[in-house]
């Protein structure tokens, strides 16, 4: 069927710069560009492009620019062209639209109309160059209170389980199969630098990680793809995998063709074949079963280690938290509507959940209303873009934040929102080896371990200007925000004032 | 050995479950474990304990007299499990290797996602038994069940071996099960006595018992009377029928790209 859709990008080629070196044909995963030999020049095949940049950054000679297809429609607030266009994709397949990445509409990003504090005069601030400032997070349930020994002064208590991470940075779940394993490697050893940790997904820990199982948290999902007693045995933590921010409600296809020899021995599948993750697990259908998951995975694990479990942020966030923390678990990450995934129905991830920022809070408000706030660490995800994000999470009530898209932006990522076809120019979501051999992951680790590094300098710096010292001080302490912008409702389920009051 | 044998002979060590929480059991069972060679090792007056043998990675013959509780030999790696009495839901949840044998019937999700080991249920399972089973290289998990199915029998299932035999059903009685094998993509299912059409999945195929077929369920046929007792020839003499998932993607065309 002749398509009728119009290419989304132009490609331009500055012909006086161009050498004919075709870096492009070989660079581009989607096989725009082409040398003909007859007439010795490059040409492109500008429909097939995704704007990744991935031949522009690669372009020895910089001849090449990529831009937004400028064609015009005529205007209307309503038929807009993503619209239309999304009409005739599914005109022309008759399926369900997928996409990668996380939403890109313009809700209300909640970050950008919060702004912190700082001191001036009174209780002055604090410069953290040359003064110790406190970062360390310690993840997992926390005692009703503890007793010391009157004669040693040691801790009687006996505690839960307790992982410390220097930065309260995680890397987001991303399974290998919807990243390429030297992405992957990347995560894990940036994780092993910077004191933090990564997590699995659902695909299993593959055999050349296991040296990093110290910084693994490792998913425990509906398939339980790649789930043994090694792989519990291996993590630090172990989380189950209840929902997504990108698509809340259902369960994940990594299609056959993603399913390589390697993604298949590290989830423990055929080679080729579908790996389905059921919408629900079929042993939990109430809170009573989920908390006998997370009672069988500390039976499993001898209570060594803490069990969290992942939800996405929708309407009754707030009540299910509750219920998840009363069900057992050690922690809980809530993933908000802006959360990423490798693949998704469109539909889904642009219409389902509710924005990371209310859903914290209002979790955050319930627990300590309930008095059951120690028991958890919370960890916020979907949509923290950088070092504010990260403190304002904090101060909503956040332990520590999981990132993912940011992670794959330093290893080169531009969100094109192309991961599910497999195709990455940039190595990233992709399991063809010609494409992945692209990440060195000694490099990707340098470039992660360095954006976590700037980012926690950036958290000393205002947390120093706010004239705290540790990060513990921060935490759910809404006072030091301020609303702007927000309408009075906003602003409740927020806890916060409006900036000036 | 037969099961007969090591019954009438002493386990080498024994813990009285009366009234012993779970995670008290589990940490008695794993220092029993500890302790020394234990071959063999008898729980009594077990009353609904949860989480049996979960995660246990070991050798041991577990012999349990009484009522397990849900998750019996979850994420399990190599013990047998003998039940003396029924199981309960979610038995070898995520099974990786080991046996459990049931003298009485289990519960729902009985083998949920197991990817290795075998379990043998004498009479009848609850829903969702077998449910994402799957198998990985030379692992090819095992669920056989003496007696019916509760629905969705194979649900998802993605590899690995059902046999449903039906042993309580009278001549000709139709199996009362529906939704077998719903959204199967691998593994195959053998169903001893008459199922009809309407009872599959939309996913699932039907076809004779080839040879390996048939030795594959008369292996599993005599290994079921050797746990249970019961003739094997007779029980093999009843028509067998297979189902095998139509596609290896059944979500295949779901999508557009
Ligand atoms: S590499 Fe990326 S930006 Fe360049 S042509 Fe290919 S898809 Fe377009
Ligand atoms: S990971 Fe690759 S395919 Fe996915 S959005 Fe980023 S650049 Fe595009």
């Amino acid at each position: 069927m002749k398509s009728y859709l119009a290419s989304r990008f132009v490609v331009l080629r500055d012909q006086e710069r161009c050498i004919q070196c075709r870096v492009c044909v070989r660079q581009c995963g989607y096989d725009v560009h082409a040398y003909d030999s007859e007439a010795g020049d490059v040409f492109s095949c500008d429909e097939r492009c995704v704007g990744c940049h991935r031949c522009v950054v690669f372009c020895p000679t910089q001849a090449l620019s990529v831009r937004e297809n400028p064609l015009s429609y005529r205007a209307n607030a309503n038929w807009r062209p993503e619209v239309m266009e999304d009409v005739l994709r599914q005109a022309e397949t008759g399926g369900v639209l997928l996409t990668g990445m996380g939403n890109d509409k313009p809700y209300p990003i909640y970050w950008d109309h919060l702004v912190l504090n700082a001191s001036q005069v009174t209780n002055p601030s604090i410069d953290p160059l040359r003064e110790p400032m406190e970062l360390t997070t310690f993840l997992g349930a926390k005692p009703e209170a503890v007793t010391l020994d009157p004669e040693t002064g040691a801790l009687a208590t006996e505690l839960p389980p307790q992982v410390p991470v220097a930065v309260p940075i995680l890397f987001s779940a991303m399974s290998f199969g919807s990243i390429s394993l030297a992405a992957q490697e990347s995560l894990a050893r940036a994780a092993a630098e910077a004191g933090t940790l990564f997590n699995t997904g659902e695909g299993g820990l593959h055999r050349s990680l296991h040296a990093f199982g110290e910084h693994a948290i490792v998913q425990v999902a509906s398939g339980r793809f790649g789930v043994d007693p090694e792989y519990l045995e291996e993590g630090r933590m172990v989380e189950i995998k209840i929902g997504q921010g990108a698509k809340p409600g259902i369960g994940g296809h990594l299609p056959g063709e993603k399913v390589s020899a390697e993604v298949a021995a590290t989830r423990m599948i055929p080679v080729g074949t579908d790996a389905l993750s059921p919408a629900p697990h079929h042993d939990i259908y109430s809170i009573e079963d989920l908390r006998q998951l997370i009672y069988a995975l500390k039976e499993a694990t001898q209570y060594s280690k803490p069990v969290g479990v992942k939800i996405a942020a929708v309407h009754n966030v707030a009540a299910i938290a509750s219920g998840i923390v009363r069900a057992g678990a050690d922690y809980v990450a809530i993933d908000g509507l802006r959360g990423a995934t490798g693949a998704a129905p469109k539909v889904m991830r642009d219409h389902v959940g509710i924005p990371i920022e209310l859903a914290l809070a209002a979790v955050d408000t319930r627990l300590r209303q309930e008095g059951i706030r120690h028991r958890v660490s919370l960890i916020a995800a979907g949509g923290i873009r950088n070092s504010a994000d990260v403190l304002k999470a904090i101060a909503l009530g956040a332990d520590a934040v999981y990132i993912a898209t940011a992670a794959l932006v330093a290893l080169g990522c531009r969100v094109c929102q192309m991961c599910y076809a497999g195709k990455c120019s940039w190595g990233i979501a992709t399991q063809n080896p010609y494409l992945t051999r692209r990440i060195n992951p000694s490099i990707g680790a340098r470039r992660l371990a360095n954006l976590l590094r700037g980012w926690s300098l950036e958290i000393q710096e205002m947390l120093g200007g706010m004239g705290i010292n540790a990060l513990e001080s921060l935490r759910g302490n809404r006072l030091h925000l301020r609303a702007v912008g927000l309408s009075e409702s906003e602003m409740r389920v927020l806890g916060v004032r409006p900036a000036g009051e | 050995m037969s099961d007969h044998d090591l019954l009438s002979s002493d386990p080498d060590q024994e813990i009285d479950a009366h009234g012993v929480h779970y995670r008290d059991l589990n940490a008695r069972i794993r220092q029993a474990l500890q302790r020394g060679p234990c071959q063999r090792l008898a729980l009594r007056h077990v009353c609904g304990q949860r989480y049996i043998g979960t995660g246990l990675r070991s050798h041991v013959r577990i012999e349990i007299h009484g009522t397990p509780g849900n998750d019996l030999g979850a994420f399990m790696d190599g013990p047998t499990i003998i039940v003396h009495g029924n199981a309960q839901d979610g038995s070898g949840n995520t099974l990786n290797s080991g046996e459990i044998i049931v003298h009485g019937r289990a519960g729902d999700i009985t083998g949920y996602a197991m990817r290795g080991g075998r379990i043998f249920v004498r009479d009848g399972v609850g829903y969702r038994a077998g449910i994402h089973m799957k198998e990985y290289a030379a692992r090819r998990p095992v669920l056989v069940i003496g007696g019916t199915a509760q629905p969705f029998l194979g649900e998802y299932m993605a590899g690995g071996v059902v046999l449903l035999l039906g042993l309580n059903l009278q001549a000709d009685e139709p199996h009362p099960t529906v939704h077998v094998g719903t959204g199967m993509h691998g593994g195959v299912i053998y169903v001893r006595g008459a199922i009809e059409d309407w009872q599959l999945g939309r996913e699932v195929g039907r076809a004779e018992l080839e040879e390996e077929d048939r030795v594959l369920v008369e292996r599993l046929v005599y290994d079921f009377a050797g746990h249970f007792g019961g003739d094997p020839q007779a029980i093999l003499r009843a028509p067998f029928v297979k189902l095998f998932p139509l596609y290896l993607r059944p979500y295949g065309n779901l999508y557009a790209y």
